[in-house]
């Protein structure tokens, strides 16, 4: 019952600080599940993480994952009511009250001032990403080629993550194909 | 509420049933990947379903990236509040994440006991470095205008130092670098151009997500 209500104040809680979307928030839940309640090591979080790319939809249903590890079932679907309804009552309340503010000039204020901040967020959560998965050269230039690609081209980004995956995985057995000696 | 709901609301082209409103929604839910999922959402209700015209949808998308909270699921409350009220929001909201629950379900209970097994950790390292390519693209897309800016990007490097090697707790950015940044922005400073700026933006939004539109 206690790691329930745990469960539940620190994704409601999450929820409410996802200035800039899922990914400004990674960090946050990092710090909260792994160092602070120990419910998840790096690593599992690292994983949840990537099952979460491979699924459809938005993009952090990989936090049902955390919730079942730590509770079951049922921990999945507290952690997915903590971390979704929160801010779509937010958002149904915001979206009616809108055009009430809509001639206030901070409008204007808060999205210029809030949007660096997101990209900030974003950024740190990228990091996030990067700290637990680019960790030799392969993994590097998984990253490099996902990015080069998108620069050219737009491609269905479900693709690159397959492929990087099997890129990763695949690559060490393609090597030893050839050895040196 | 009512005498409200009974003017048909800015943006909204034509009704939709719940049941449709759902379907769609669950549409968009299972065929998207990796952040596409607006653009979806755009082809189906502005361009198929012709329930919400461009503006009605933009403007909604203006909220949604606003708030806190993921977007596309921001979106959704918004688009069926828009339609069909509060049952609207909420068919559309579940219709969307449902499909990926249901996934992310499925596959973490099965990669549970392979947890340990090298070639799927292998497989998901692999993803965790592709995701990074990824989000990189993602961040400098939505980013690169206020990079260029002196002051936000003194912002950017401020709130992703303060996160990533100080590790300040994110409330604590958010209470602090947050009204900090949009006072900077405060209607009284003045910012050449926050006119043009907000055009630009608005720009950008449209942009970005036609990009990801398939032709």
């Amino acid at each position: 019952m206690a790691k329930l209500l745990n469960l539940t104040w620190v994704f409601a809680l999450l929820a409410l600080l996802a200035v800039g979307g899922g990914t400004a928030v990674l960090p946050e839940m990092q710090n909260m599940t792994v160092r602070h309640f120990h419910w998840i090591t790096d690593t599992q979080f690292r994983d949840m993480y990537s099952l979460g790319q491979v699924a459809p939809g938005p993009n952090m249903t990989m936090v049902l994952l955390i919730g079942y590890h730590v509770a079951g079932l049922l921990g999945a679907l507290v952690v997915g009511l903590a971390f979704f309804l929160p801010d779509c009552v937010l958002t149904l309340v915001a979206h009616r009250l809108w055009n009430r503010w809509g001639d206030s000039p901070w409008r204007g204020s808060i999205q210029h001032g809030m949007a660096p901040v997101a990209i900030g967020l974003m950024a740190a959560g990228t990091f996030a990403v990067a700290r637990l998965s680019i960790f030799n050269l392969t993994s590097l230039l998984i990253a490099a080629a996902v990015f080069a690609v998108l620069a050219w081209r737009h491609v269905n980004p479900a693709l690159l993550v397959l492929g990087g995956g099997f890129a990763y995985a695949l690559l060490p057995h393609v090597i030893h194909m050839f050895p040196h000696h | 509420m009512n005498e409200a709901s009974a003017v048909p609301e800015a943006g909204v082209v034509s009704t939709a049933s719940l049941g449709a409103i759902f379907y769609t929604f669950l549409t968009v839910g299972a065929i998207s990947f990796g952040g596409g999922a607006i653009a979806y959402l755009r082809e189906y209700i502005v361009s198929d379903a012709k329930w919400l015209d461009d503006d009605g949808f933009l403007d909604g998308l203006e909220i949604s990236q606003t708030l806190p909270g993921l977007n596309t699921v921001n979106m959704s409350v918004i688009v069926g509040d828009k339609l069909r009220g509060i049952p609207g929001a909420i068919v559309a909201a579940l219709g969307l994440v449902l499909p990926g629950a249901a996934v992310i379900m499925a596959l973490g209970i099965a990669w549970g006991p392979q947890a340990h097994n090298p070639n799927v950790r292998y497989f998901l390292i692999g993803v965790a470095s592709a995701a990074v390519g990824l989000l990189t693209t993602v961040t400098l897309q939505l980013g690169h205008k206020q990079i260029a800016k002196p002051l936000d990007l003194g912002i950017i490097l401020v709130t992703f130092i303060a996160i990533s090697i100080v590790r300040v707790p994110l409330y604590v950015v958010l209470l602090v670098i947050g009204p900090a940044a949009v006072w900077l922005y405060r209607p009284s400073a003045h910012h050449e151009g926050l006119e043009e700026r907000a055009r630009h933006l608005r720009e950008r939004l449209r942009h970005r997500h036609a990009m990801y539109i398939r032709q």
